[in-house]
C-alpha cells in the first residue's frame, strides 16, 4: 500500500521516536513517542512526502491513564491520495505540545477547538482562544470527567437590554409581564 | 359555533355596514396579519422556509414578510436549538420587539431543548421568554406551523384589549379605580 | 491538574476595536462592526466582527459555536444506531447524505463495507445523489436570494418539495430521514419509489435550465459574483477546503472518484472543476453537479438489483445477525434471532476495538467521521470532521479588501450550514 511505504519511510528517517506503522481496516497509524517533536515530523511530512492536506485533528481523553491526552492528526496527499495518522501522547501535567499552524494553516481552528474542548494548550498557535463556547467558559466541556449535563456557569456577557424607555406617546406597556393579555398596553395618564 | 356572536350584521338593515365591538375589531386587524420575526436557527429553519414559500404558503394567514427586523414585526418564531451562548442574542431580540409580540416555540428544541440534553443546550426557550404556543416535531411539519399560527390567531382573538387599555390606573399609585 | 486561567474575559468585537485603536490609520478611522448571529444573511447563526474602513472589510473574524449542541460528547453515551437522528441533524440540507456517511464509517469499522449487498448500495447511492441535488438547491436559493433574486429561492423550495415527497416516501419523514442503519436501510424502497425518481429527473432538468436562464448569464449576477473572493490552489489546499469549494479552485478531488465506496465506480459521471477559483467558479461548480447527479440517479434507476418491486427479494441489510436487526418472523420463533435482536436493541452494534477514519463526499465537503472505539456498542470518542467549520476558516483570508455587500455574496458561495460548523 502507498500509505504503508510513505510511513516505513518518516519511521527510517525518525527511527525510535516514530512507532512500528500499524495497519487496520485500510487506515496506517504511526505512534510518535515525544510530542515536542511532532512539528517536525509533520514538515518532513508535507515537504518531502506531500502530505500537503492535513484533514482533521482530535484529541482524546484517557481518562485514568497517563498520559492523559492523545492528539491525533490525519494527513493526506492529494497528488498520490494516500493518508497516513500520527498520534501523539501529552501528559496531564504538561497539557501542551507545539502547534502545526505554520505547517498547515487549517490547523489554527482545529487546535483551538482541541484547546475549546479538551484544554490543551498549542504552543506558538497565533490566536489559541475559544472558538464553539463562549469566552470565559470555565470548563473544558469533552473531558471524561465533565458530565454530559454540564455544569452551572454564567451566561456569556453580553449585556440583556432593557426595553425601551417610553420616548412619551400616550400608551405605556407593562414589560416582561408573562404572557401578552398582560403585557398589553395601556393609556397613560394624562397628568403626567 | 360562537354563542356571543363579534358581528352583529342584517343584510337588510345594516347592508353596507357592520356592528361590531372595539375589540373585536383591534384583534381583527392584529391577528390576520401577524408579522413573523424568524429566529431560524438550525434545521426547524430550514421547515420554517418551507412553510413561507409556495407550498405552504405562510402568506395566506397573513404573515406577509418574514420581517428579519424585530422592531417590525409581532411574532417571534423561535425555530431551532436555542444554545446558550446564543440565548442573550434570542432574549436581546424579544426585548427589541415592541408590544403587542408574541411568541411560537416551533420543534422539539425549542420547546424543551429536545433530544439534545447537553452542556451547551438551553432546555427550552421557555427559560428565557415567554412563549404563546408551542409545536412539537423535530422538525414539525410545515402544516403543524400553520396550525400553530392558527392557534396564536385564536389566543389574539381572544384579548381583552380595551379592558386592558383603560385600566392604566389601576397602575398609578392612587386609589381611584374606574373599570 | 494544570489550570487554565482565562484573565482577560472580552468578547472578540471588544479586542477587534481595542486592536483597531492601536494600528495607525492611514485612510481615516477604523469601524468594527458586528453582523449577525441572528442575521437574515449568514445562512444560520453564525457572527462576523469585521473592521471596516469605510466600506471596505479591513479585517474580518468569525464567531461560530452559536448551534454548538454537544454532539460529540453525546456521542460517547449513546449506542452507534442511538446515534444516528444525531447525524441527520449535522448537515441539516441533505440528511441523507450525512446518515449515509455515518453508517459507512461505523461499517468501515466493523470491517463489513465489502458485504453489503447490492441493492443497499444502489439506493444508498441514491439517496445521496439527492441530497446532494437537495443541498445544492438550497444553497443556491439563498445565495440568489441574499443578493436579491428572490424568485429563484421560491422556485428551488418547489423543486426541493419533491425532493422531499421522495424521501418521505421512502423514510417516513420529509427531513430529518434517519434511513440507514448500521448495515443496511431501515426498510426498502416502496414500489413506486423509482418512478417517482424517474419522474422528478424529468421534470428537474428543465427546472435547472431555468434557474441557468435566470442567473448564469446574468448581467447583475456576474457583475456581482465574478472574481470575487478568488481562492488560490495552494490556499484551498492550505486551509483543508473541500467540496465544490475546493473543486472551484482548480483541483480535482472528489471522493467519490478517489476513494470510491458503495457502487460508485460502476457508475459514469464527470467532476465539474473551476478554473478561476471565484464565487463564481463555485457557483458553476454547484450547478454542474446537479446535472451530475441527475446522470447519476438514471443510471442506478437502471441498473438497480431487483428493479422497482424487488420481486428477486434482494436483502437490504447485511444478512448477520449481530450486525442488523434479523427479520421479525424469525425473532418471535427462534432462539438465536431472539438474542441478537435483545442485544442489538440494548447493548447495541459490538465493534471491534481500533480506530477509523472514513471521509464522505457530501454536498458541503468532506464529512468525516473519526471514531476511537475500545470494543462494545458504544464508541469512546468520535469526532466529526466537519466540511463547513473547515471551510469557514478561510473567511479571514478571503475578507479583507472586499466591500461589505460581497459578505455576502462570498458567504453564500462558500456553502456553509452552521449546524455542520459547531456540530
Amino acid at each position: 500500500m502507498n500509505s504503508l511505504e510513505q510511513a516505513k519511510k518518516i519511521k527510517i528517517r525518525f527511527g525510535d521516536l516514530v512507532s512500528e506503522p500499524v495497519e487496520f481496516h485500510g487506515d496506517v497509524t504511526l505512534k510518535i513517542a515525544d510530542a515536542e517533536k511532532i512539528a517536525e515530523v509533520c514538515r518532513y511530512a508535507k515537504n518531502d512526502l506531500d502530505f500537503d492536506y492535513l484533514v482533521d485533528i482530535s484529541s482524546i481523553d484517557n481518562y485514568g491513564d497517563d498520559p492523559r491526552w492523545t492528539v491525533v492528526y490525519h494527513l493526506r496527499g492529494l497528488q498520490r491520495g494516500c493518508e497516513l495518522r500520527l498520534k501523539a501522547d501529552v501528559s496531564e501535567e504538561k497539557s501542551e505540545l507545539p502547534t502545526v499552524t505554520t505547517i498547515w494553516r487549517t490547523a489554527d481552528w482545529h487546535e483551538r477547538e482541541i484547546y475549546d474542548m479538551m484544554g490543551i494548550r498549542f504552543s506558538g498557535h497565533p490566536d489559541l482562544r475559544r472558538i464553539l463556547m463562549w469566552e470565559g467558559y470555565p470548563y473544558f466541556p469533552l473531558r471524561k470527567d465533565f458530565p454530559l449535563a454540564g455544569k452551572p456557569t454564567d451566561l456569556p456577557g453580553v449585556a440583556f437590554t432593557r426595553p425601551a424607555p417610553l420616548e412619551g406617546g400616550p400608551f405605556v406597556t407593562v414589560a416582561g409581564g408573562k404572557d401578552a393579555t398582560s403585557r398589553e398596553p395601556r393609556i397613560r395618564n394624562p397628568e403626567e | 359555533m360562537r354563542t356571543n356572536t363579534e358581528i352583529g350584521y342584517d343584510s337588510k338593515i345594516e347592508s353596507d355596514a357592520i356592528v361590531t365591538r372595539v375589540d373585536a375589531a383591534l384583534n381583527w386587524f392584529r391577528k390576520n396579519s401577524v408579522w413573523p420575526m424568524p429566529m431560524g436557527l438550525a434545521c426547524c429553519g430550514i421547515e420554517l422556509m418551507a412553510v413561507g414559500a409556495s407550498r405552504f404558503d405562510i402568506a395566506r394567514f397573513g404573515s406577509e414578510v418574514m420581517r428579519f427586523s424585530p422592531r417590525q414585526s409581532d411574532c417571534m418564531i423561535v425555530a431551532g436549538t436555542v444554545t446558550y451562548k446564543m440565548a442573550s442574542a434570542v432574549k436581546r431580540i424579544w426585548d427589541q420587539m415592541p408590544e403587542p409580540k408574541w411568541c411560537i416555540a416551533m420543534g422539539a428544541c425549542a420547546s424543551t431543548g429536545g433530544m439534545y440534553r447537553s452542556y451547551a443546550v438551553l432546555q427550552g426557550v421557555d427559560h428565557i421568554l415567554p412563549v404563546d404556543v408551542y409545536v412539537s416535531g423535530c422538525p414539525p411539519r410545515p402544516e403543524a406551523v400553520l396550525d400553530a399560527l392558527i392557534k396564536l390567531q385564536d389566543k389574539i382573538g381572544k384579548q381583552p384589549v380595551l379592558k386592558n387599555l383603560m385600566a392604566v390606573k389601576a397602575l398609578q399609585p392612587e386609589p381611584k379605580v374606574e373599570a | 491538574m494544570a489550570t487554565v486561567q482565562d484573565i482577560e474575559i472580552r468578547d472578540a468585537a471588544a479586542r477587534t476595536a481595542q486592536a483597531a485603536e492601536e494600528l495607525r490609520d492611514e485612510q481615516g478611522e477604523k469601524m468594527v462592526l458586528n453582523m449577525g448571529p441572528s442575521h437574515p444573511a449568514t445562512h444560520g447563526v453564525l457572527r462576523l466582527v469585521l473592521e471596516l474602513d469605510g466600506e471596505v472589510i479591513a479585517k474580518a473574524d468569525p464567531d461560530v459555536g452559536y448551534l454548538h449542541r454537544g454532539d460529540e460528547k453525546i456521542a460517547e453515551n449513546m449506542t452507534y444506531t442511538q446515534f444516528i437522528p444525531y447525524t441527520d441533524r449535522l448537515d441539516y440540507l441533505a440528511p441523507l447524505a450525512n446518515n449515509v456517511a455515518y453508517a459507512l464509517a461505523v461499517e468501515k469499522l466493523l470491517g463489513i463495507e465489502k458485504d453489503l449487498p447490492p441493492r443497499c448500495q444502489y439506493i444508498r447511492v441514491m439517496c445521496n445523489e439527492l441530497a446532494r441535488i437537495s443541498s445544492h438547491l438550497l444553497g443556491l436559493g439563498a445565495f440568489a436570494m441574499d443578493l436579491g433574486a428572490v424568485t429563484v429561492f421560491l422556485l428551488t423550495f418547489t423543486e426541493r418539495e419533491k425532493i422531499y415527497n421522495l424521501a418521505e416516501a421512502a423514510s417516513g419523514a420529509r427531513f430529518t430521514t434517519s434511513y440507514t442503519r448500521i448495515g443496511g436501510l431501515m426498510r426498502d424502497i416502496p414500489p413506486t419509489w423509482l418512478d417517482q425518481c424517474r419522474k422528478f429527473c424529468d421534470e428537474f432538468l428543465p427546472a435547472l435550465n431555468e434557474f441557468e436562464v435566470l442567473l448564469t448569464r446574468n448581467r447583475i449576477w456576474v457583475d456581482r459574483v465574478k472574481n470575487l473572493a478568488v481562492i488560490s490552489k495552494r490556499d484551498a489546499i492550505d486551509y483543508g477546503l473541500s467540496g465544490p469549494n475546493l473543486r472551484g479552485s482548480g483541483i480535482e478531488w472528489d471522493l467519490r472518484k478517489t476513494q470510491p465506496c458503495l457502487c460508485y465506480k460502476d457508475l459514469e459521471f464527470d467532476v465539474p472543476v473551476g478554473s478561476v477559483g471565484d464565487c463564481y467558479d463555485r457557483y458553476l461548480v454547484r450547478m454542474e453537479e446537479m446535472r451530475q447527479s441527475v446522470r447519476i440517479l438514471q443510471q442506478c434507476i437502471q441498473k438497480i438489483p431487483g428493479g422497482a418491486e424487488n420481486k428477486t427479494k434482494e436483502p437490504v441489510n447485511v444478512a448477520s445477525g449481530k450486525i442488523a436487526l434479523p427479520p421479525k418472523q424469525k425473532v418471535m420463533t427462534k432462539m438465536e434471532e431472539l438474542i441478537h435482536q435483545f442485544m442489538l436493541v440494548t447493548e447495541g452494534v459490538n465493534c471491534p476495538p481500533g480506530e477509523i477514519y472514513f471521509g464522505h463526499e457530501n454536498p458541503k465537503g468532506e464529512l468525516g467521521f473519526y471514531i476511537y472505539s475500545k470494543g462494545g456498542g458504544t464508541p469512546y470518542r468520535m469526532k466529526i470532521r466537519s466540511p463547513s467549520f473547515v471551510n469557514l476558516s478561510i473567511i479571514p483570508k478571503i475578507f479583507p479588501g472586499c466591500l461589505i455587500s460581497d459578505t455576502v455574496a462570498i458567504l453564500g458561495s462558500l456553502d456553509f450550514v452552521m449546524g455542520e460548523c459547531d456540530r
